[in-house]
């Protein structure tokens, strides 16, 4: 249950609210690290193919599974290619993917959520049960199935996670609406005749959008897991390309010789998903959501 | 009462219905079929034909639809494209351990779980929450890859305590399985937990600072007494449902745990059947998979509808 009820400031632009909740999750110690990892891993990937010591895909089988020393600070793989180039750009792939896929799903499930939330009746009961019967697959199992009839190109990630992370969405935003539909100003709108989408955008929207904005940093953070999972297994990014899902699985059955190239990915991919969470969680107190129900789904 | 379990019953009756069209449809989207995957370089021609002929693969789709149902419906799961298994055998072992290794993290992980939630919610914000807490955090939100990969650096390589992969075959007995399991228990076991402690501190919390616990307080009712009489009785009941979330999670998250462990449970042999094409069996896995997240959902609501007598008379009225 969400208490996105609340009713909007009347005085005061957007930018203000913007500024007062970073405010508020500066103020948090774990809101603070959590915002400065994610920002420390965006400004690193995009700026990473400039400031790499190495080709990330030069193999040099003189220097296979080196320690740290002060050429290679974080030693070289398997491969003798460069640990800390490699960490240092194994997350592009990954964030491009997911920070074009959540915005992708929480649009499309707090859509239909909320037009769900509103129109009620057969039709709600009836998508329920269908969203019901999604979630109720593993999403790896999903995630799978649509690797293997579609490939693992880019666009088809993109497509595949924004679908399937945009489905819990649907309870989400419907949870939400259905606790502002029954209130005064929007028995009030419909009964001064707005259509259903001006009810949607000016009554509805503003008090779902603080529960979806939540909900998207978790689904950020979910789908990070999910592409990263993939390519541990091998479904996901091809070689050469670093990926951290990737790297580990590589460096993994070397762990005894060589744990340095397990290590820095491993660092590298935890730190930033802990950071997603303790920055939604703080942007969840924040904003007043209370996360604390929320299922693991 | 015995209307409302029928209903729910009936909701999930239908929700497993519209599984196996969701799974049955992505199947059919799948570039060649299970005998040209099992045929390889040889599927052409007679050979195909004979081939599709014995597994029924020449029937209009809705028509398989209906024999793959109603078959699953008598216990009966086809054959498996690559060698020709009866899948129902294939499946019971893996299925068995999958289990075997859900029930070791449910053991270790609900009571401790429970346990820490609570001691955490009534040491709010001291040293011992915070430290728990973000343990908890960490167990939560890393990948179940990299938690197993930690696991087997540490205590297997490292201090050489267990095993770091399992060996044994999927039809051994269950004792076999020890002490191999005790990593894949850990990393699922430690997941878990965190989602449990989480929602157990949080709800404890909100109990305490309510107006009946305030009163019995203000009355002077010794503080263990109101804990195990007021506390924890309502602050445990919504844990019923996450418990069952995670455990429903779970067996769809033990897949990567499974892999990393190389443990021979249903989940790698997901993973295994997908990469090889071997349809009939991702099918009967899904359709199991699917099928016990809303068996344990369902049995979660009636727990908690049988336990809360408000959510009875609550739900009675409402349609949901």
């Amino acid at each position: 249950m969400t208490s996105a009820a609340t009713i909007p400031e009347q005085s005061g632009g957007r930018l203000t609210k913007l500024y007062g909740v970073l405010k508020d999750i500066m103020s948090r110690p774990s809101g603070a690290i959590g915002l400065m990892l994610v920002m420390v891993h965006v400004v690193v990937a995009v700026a990473s193919p400039w400031i790499v010591p190495f080709d990330f895909k030069r193999v040099d089988v003189d220097l296979m599974l080196m320690p740290p020393d002060g050429g290679h600070w974080f030693g070289t793989d398997q491969l003798g290619r460069d640990v800390l180039t490699r960490t240092l750009m194994g997350g592009r792939e990954a964030m491009f993917v997911t920070a074009i896929a959540t915005p992708i799903a929480v649009c499309w499930g707090g859509f239909l959520g909320i037009l769900l939330g509103l129109a009620g009746g057969r039709i709600d009961d009836g998508l329920m049960r269908v969203v019901d019967a999604f979630l109720s697959l593993p999403w790896i199992l999903v995630m799978l199935l649509v690797i293997v009839i579609f490939g693992s190109s880019m666009p088809v990630l993109i497509a595949a996670l924004g679908f399937f992370y945009g489905v819990p969405v649907i309870r989400v935003a419907r949870a939400a609406a259905h606790t502002v539909v029954a209130r005064d100003f929007v028995v009030a709108a419909r009964a001064r005749g707005h259509g259903r989408l001006a009810i949607i955008r000016v009554e509805i929207l503003p008090n779902v959008l603080d529960a979806l904005m939540v909900e998207g940093a978790m689904r950020w953070s979910w789908m990070l897991l999910a592409f990263s999972s993939l390519s541990f297994l091998g479904f996901g990014v091809s070689p050469p390309t670093p990926d951290w899902g990737l790297m580990i699985a590589d460096a993994r059955s070397l762990m005894s010789v060589g744990p340095w190239a397990v290590l820095a990915p491993i660092v590298a991919l935890s730190s930033l998903i802990v950071g997603i969470n303790l920055t939604a969680d703080a942007l969840a107190k924040a904003l007043g959501i209370d996360r604390a129900q929320k299922a693991p789904v | 009462m015995v209307r409302l379990i029928l209903r729910r019953l009936g909701l999930g009756l239908i929700t497993v219905a519209l599984v196996t069209g969701i799974i049955f449809v992505a199947i059919e989207m799948l570039p060649g079929d299970a005998c040209v995957a099992y045929l390889e370089r040889d599927a052409v021609g007679q050979r195909l034909e004979n081939c599709r002929e014995q597994l029924g693969l020449n029937r209009p789709a809705i028509q398989r639809y209906g024999l793959w149902v109603g078959a699953a419906i008598r216990g009966d799961l086809g054959v498996s494209a690559s060698g020709g298994k009866d899948i129902a055998t294939l499946v019971g072992d893996r299925f068995r351990n999958t289990l075997l290794l859900a029930l070791c993290a449910i053991v270790a992980g609900v009571p401790l779980s429970l346990f820490l939630g609570v001691v955490t919610a009534l040491n709010r914000d001291k040293s011992a929450d915070l430290v728990v807490s973000s343990i908890a955090i960490l167990a939560m939100t890393i990948p179940e890859f990299v938690t197993a990969t930690v696991l087997i650096f540490v205590f297997s390589i490292w201090l050489e305590w267990v095993p770091g992969i399992v060996m044994t075959s999927a039809g051994a007995p269950v004792a076999a399985f020890f002490p191999e399991i005790v990593l894949p228990t850990a990393a699922l076991t430690l997941v878990m937990a965190a989602h449990i402690l989480r929602t157990v501190r949080s709800s404890v919390i909100e109990v305490m600072a309510s107006d009946y616990v305030q009163m019995a307080t203000l009355k002077g009712v010794p503080y263990w007494q109101i804990i195990f009489r007021h506390v924890l009785p309502n602050a445990l009941l919504p844990a019923i449902n996450v418990v069952a979330l995670t455990i429903a999670w779970l067996l769809g998250g033990v897949v990567v745990i499974e892999k990393v462990f190389n443990y021979p449970g249903l989940g790698r042999l997901m993973i295994d059947a997908i990469s090889d094409r071997d349809i009939p069996v991702v099918q009967a896995i899904a359709l199991i998979l699917a099928t016990v997240y809303v068996a344990v959902n369902l049995g979660a609501d009636v727990l908690t509808l049988l336990l809360n007598p408000r959510l009875r008379t609550l739900q009675m009225r409402g349609t949901r």
